[in-house]
This record gives structure tokens, C-alpha cells and sequence, in this order.
């Protein structure tokens, strides 16, 4: 997958897909942040609604399910006054034979202007923007182990609104790195907005070989791993890795990486806690922990929201302007124009 | 550059007066129109600027808006680059609103801004203030308060600096948004 930044921007360099924090450059990533800043705030008005996107059509397109994934986009959709469509895919017409070729020139023959897509396949997203609808700006809403970007950006949103700048911090990503869609994208958008002490703790069978040539130290005990860290970030421990033998048991791994108030208290005592949901309590966390006042899953949720709403209207002007620039070059260019 | 205008509205020549000129006349807006503790809303950014100078000399709140997400323009020109959170730290309903812009153009922005200002709430009146307008209306939108009404060429556009001094010019450029 090479072009990364290329294929999300415009020619002008302005944000027209979105599908990985990676290549994107620092700016990038700050003005996604800062526009995503000010949706929080629509979220608190009487009407929390913006006319930014009347008039389009976002379809939702999950191939495989996410319900809290699905809803946060849906409601950051129609918080843009975007007309929305969710489709299960699983349940609609490629359980009947129809290609994901054929469902998605279907969908685009309706002037869709924007496709969130959750596909089980890494790169999936991917290869929807760079070879079936380039005109159309697709937001990728995770993408098997490869990428989940827009939970990435709410955590970069998360630990700037309550920690500011991210140079002097200390983070610590515990878990299933190896499995996680979001921990990749988390370390590529941590390293690009400056902060330099990335820690990724959890067992050996749940490491990734080779993950610290990307800028990262692994750490095998909560001790050393979150030993006076500012953010501490839990990863879902998806208890179906339990069968697979990566893991011995939920209540051994609680034992040895399970966030406890007594854990806790080595981290700085101002530190976060992050937590992308849902919880398993008592196997990644306590409710303790989960419920106290340094835990920020509730804040994550809101902030879930206005992250995505930043990114689809970014996505939308960029994909507009890239429009009207090839509006009188001939078709073919960046596929059929429409008026 | 906007020589003959400044040759013809010697005014834009000293700002400070201007905003004196402006101050007058909220205050008798206020007492005519017997606006009971009115708070002050500036349009991002030279609007917020004039508002802060507003809210002190009328003892009112301040707040601002940034109507970024609210432009009619978002098809053909997309989002602006630098968005900013607007804040309003109050509630607005049935309460009178001064609403402030550095300058008056098209009106397309106050549209925007009026249509912002109803998601935040109803407020009992809204009257809108600028330091200067400019004789090229799109919508039927007129200031209650303005300091200065002039007419400009075609590729002029009237730019207020700041924060910490205002000073108002006339700059000329081809695609101002």
C-alpha cells in the first residue's frame, strides 16, 4: 500500500478519503483535531445540528458488524444533516451473489457521495478509493487487523483535550497489540503529532515482532510499562483469542495486565485512562478504574462523535473541490463526473 | 492601494474614531430599543475583536461564533482550513443579542450566524452592529449600528487588523472568499 497520503489527498493536499492517520503529515492531523474541537462544542447546543453536509447522501457499509462503530457514525452523520443509509451487508444483496463490485456501482449509480465502510479484509477500504470510486470519499471504519483510523483520532482527541500538547507525554498502549485494528494507527498518529514515549505492554504471544522498528518500546509487565505514564490506553481483550491459545485465562491475564486502582497508582497521578469499548470488566479492568475520575471511556464517546463528523466533512470539501477541479476535463479522469 | 477611497471617506483613516462613533450609537440603540442587560456575539475574527471593545464599554457578556459550519458556500469552496470552536458561556434564550461584525458585505455571513445563533437557543431580539459597511448587499440584511457606510471597486475589500489595536483598510485582491 504505498502512496498512502497521496491517495487520501487532494491534489491541493486537502483531505478527500480517510483511511489511515499514516502519511498523513502533522498539520494533517492537527486540523482534523482542531475542526474536530469545534463539533464537540455543536454537541452541546440546543440543536445539535450543522447544515454542512445537506443534500448528500452518506451510505454506511458494514460488511461486517460494529454497533457502536455503526451508530457514532450514523448520528455524526446526520448531526451534519447528511442524508444516511446503513447497510448490513451481510444481510443484504451479497448474501444473494451480487459482487461487492456490482453492490458498490449500484450504490454510486444512486449519487452517493460518501461510503463509511467496516470490512473484515485489511486494505479493504483501500481498494474501494483507489479502484471502484475514487469520486466517491470513503472513510474507513475499520479494516480487518490493518486500520481503525477514526478511533485513533478520537484517542489523539481524547489525551490533547485533557493533556494538550503530546511532546512531554508518556503513553502506554496495554493489551492484544497483535490482534488490535486501532493500536497501529494510534502509534503512527502518536508519533506524528511529536510525542516520543510510546509504550506497548502485554505478552509476548500478543506482540507483534519487530513493532518497536516503529518508533515504540514493548514492555512484558504493567510495572515497567506504565510506570509514571500521563495516558494509559486498554485495548479490548476479544475473549475469543482465549481459544486460540494466545492466552492462558481471562482471570490470568487480569492477574497480569488487568488495570487496577493499586496498578494505577504507578502511572503519574494525574494519568488518563482509555478505553475504545466495549469493556470487559474484570479482565482488561476494573470497574474501579472503569468508573473513576481518571477514566475517560464516557468522554471517548462524545468525543467519538464530533472526530467523525470532522473527518466527513473534511473528507467531502476535499472531495467536492477535487470534483469541480476536473469538472470540465474530460470523463474518465476520476470517473464519471456528475453535475 | 485604495488611495481614492481613503481620499474620499477620510474617516478610514483613524479607526479609534470610528469605534468611538459606533460605541454612541449602541448606546443609544440600547436605550431606545430599552435592550435590558443585552449580550454581546462576535463573528470570528474581527467581529469577536470589535465585540470584546463592545462588551467593556456596555458591561455585557461576550461570546463568539465561528460560522465556518454554517456557510452557504460549502459546495463550491468547501470548509475553511482554520475552524474555531464558537462559545457562547451563556444561554441566549429571551435574551437581546448584539450581534457584531467587523464589516457588513453580502450579509451571507450574518445569515449564517442568525441561523447558528437559533441552534444555540431563541433569543427575544437580535440587532446587528459593524464598524463598516459596504454597499453590496446579496441578502436583505441591514445593521442597526455602523460606524461608516462607503461604496468600493470591484476587487476591494475593507480588512480589519488586530486584536490588541484595530485598525481598519481597504486591501485589494482578486478571489477573496
Amino acid at each position: 500500500m504505498t502512496n498512502l497520503a497521496n491517495l487520501q489527498l487532494t491534489e491541493r493536499g486537502e483531505l478527500r478519503h480517510f483511511l489511515t492517520p499514516e502519511g498523513l503529515d502533522r498539520l494533517m492531523l492537527e486540523r482534523i483535531l482542531d475542526t474536530a474541537d469545534s463539533f464537540v462544542v455543536v454537541g452541546n447546543q440546543e440543536v445539535k445540528k450543522v447544515p454542512l453536509l445537506r443534500g448528500r447522501t452518506v451510505v454506511n457499509l458494514f460488511f461486517e458488524n460494529s454497533t457502536r462503530t455503526r451508530s457514532t457514525f450514523e448520528l455524526a452523520a446526520k448531526r451534519l444533516s447528511a442524508d444516511v443509509l446503513t447497510l448490513d451487508i451481510k444481510t443484504s444483496a451479497t448474501s444473494k451473489g451480487e459482487s461487492l463490485l456490482d453492490t458498490l456501482q449500484n450504490l454510486r449509480a444512486m449519487h452517493s457521495d460518501m461510503f463509511v465502510v467496516r470490512h473484515g479484509d485489511s486494505g479493504a477500504a483501500h481498494f474501494i478509493a483507489s479502484q471502484v470510486t475514487p469520486d466517491v470519499a470513503i472513510i474507513n471504519a475499520g479494516d480487518g487487523r490493518h486500520a481503525h483510523p477514526t478511533q485513533a483520532m478520537l484517542d489523539m482527541l481524547t489525551i490533547r483535550r485533557h493533556k494538550g500538547q503530546f511532546e512531554p507525554l508518556s503513553v502506554a498502549i496495554v493489551g492484544d497489540i497483535l490482534h488490535s485494528r486501532v493500536a497501529r494507527d494510534q502509534i503512527h498518529a502518536l508519533k506524528t503529532l511529536g510525542c516520543s514515549d510510546i509504550r506497548l505492554v502485554g505478552p509476548n504471544t500478543l506482540m507483534p515482532q519487530g513493532i518497536e522498528s516503529m518508533g515504540v518500546t514493548t514492555h512484558k509487565t504493567m510495572d515497567s510499562g506504565i510506570d509514571s505514564v500521563d495516558v494509559v490506553i486498554m485495548l479490548r481483550l476479544q475473549t475469543e483469542r482465549m481459544e486460540c491459545a494466545f492466552l492462558p485465562s481471562a482471570g490470568e491475564y487480569f492477574r497480569l495486565y488487568g488495570l487496577t486502582t493499586k496498578r494505577l497508582a504507578q502511572a503519574k497521578p494525574d494519568a488518563i485512562v482509555m478505553h475504545p469499548g466495549p469493556i470487559n470488566r474484570g479482565i482488561e479492568i476494573e470497574s474501579a478504574v472503569a468508573d473513576g475520575p481518571q477514566s475517560m471511556i464516557l468522554n471517548q464517546v462524545g468525543y467519538g462523535i464530533a472526530l467523525r463528523m470532522a473527518v466527513m466533512s473534511m473528507a467531502m470539501s476535499g472531495q467536492m473541490q477535487q470534483r469541480q477541479a476536473h469538472a470540465n476535463n474530460p470523463p474518465g479522469l476520476i470517473g464519471e463526473q456528475r453535475s | 492601494m485604495g488611495a481614492t477611497q481613503t481620499l474620499k471617506y477620510p474617516e478610514l483613516a483613524d479607526t479609534p474614531a470610528l469605534v468611538n462613533h459606533l460605541l454612541d450609537q449602541i448606546d443609544r440603540l440600547i436605550t431606545t430599543h430599552k435592550l435590558d442587560q443585552p449580550l454581546v456575539i462576535g463573528i470570528h475574527t474581527g467581529g469577536v475583536w470589535l465585540a470584546k471593545v463592545i462588551a467593556e464599554h456596555i458591561q455585557a457578556p461576550l461570546g463568539q461564533l465561528d460560522i465556518a459550519f454554517y456557510r452557504d458556500d460549502f459546495s463550491k469552496n468547501g470548509l475553511h482550513p482554520q475552524v474555531s470552536p464558537s462559545s457562547l458561556p451563556f444561554n441566549i434564550n429571551d435574551r437581546h443579542v448584539l450581534l457584531v461584525d467587523d464589516v457588513l458585505m453580502s450579509g451571507r455571513t450574518v445569515r449564517a450566524a442568525m441561523n447558528e445563533l437559533f441552534d444555540f437557543g431563541r433569543p427575544a431580539s437580535i440587532k446587528l452592529i459593524t464598524l463598516c459597511s459596504v454597499n453590496q448587499r446579496e441578502l436583505p440584511i441591514q445593521a442597526d449600528a455602523c460606524a461608516l457606510t462607503l461604496d468600493l471597486d470591484v476587487g476591494q475589500y475593507l480588512q480589519l487588523e488586530g486584536p490588541e489595536i484595530l485598525k481598519l483598510s481597504i486591501i485589494e485582491h482578486a478571489n477573496h472568499d
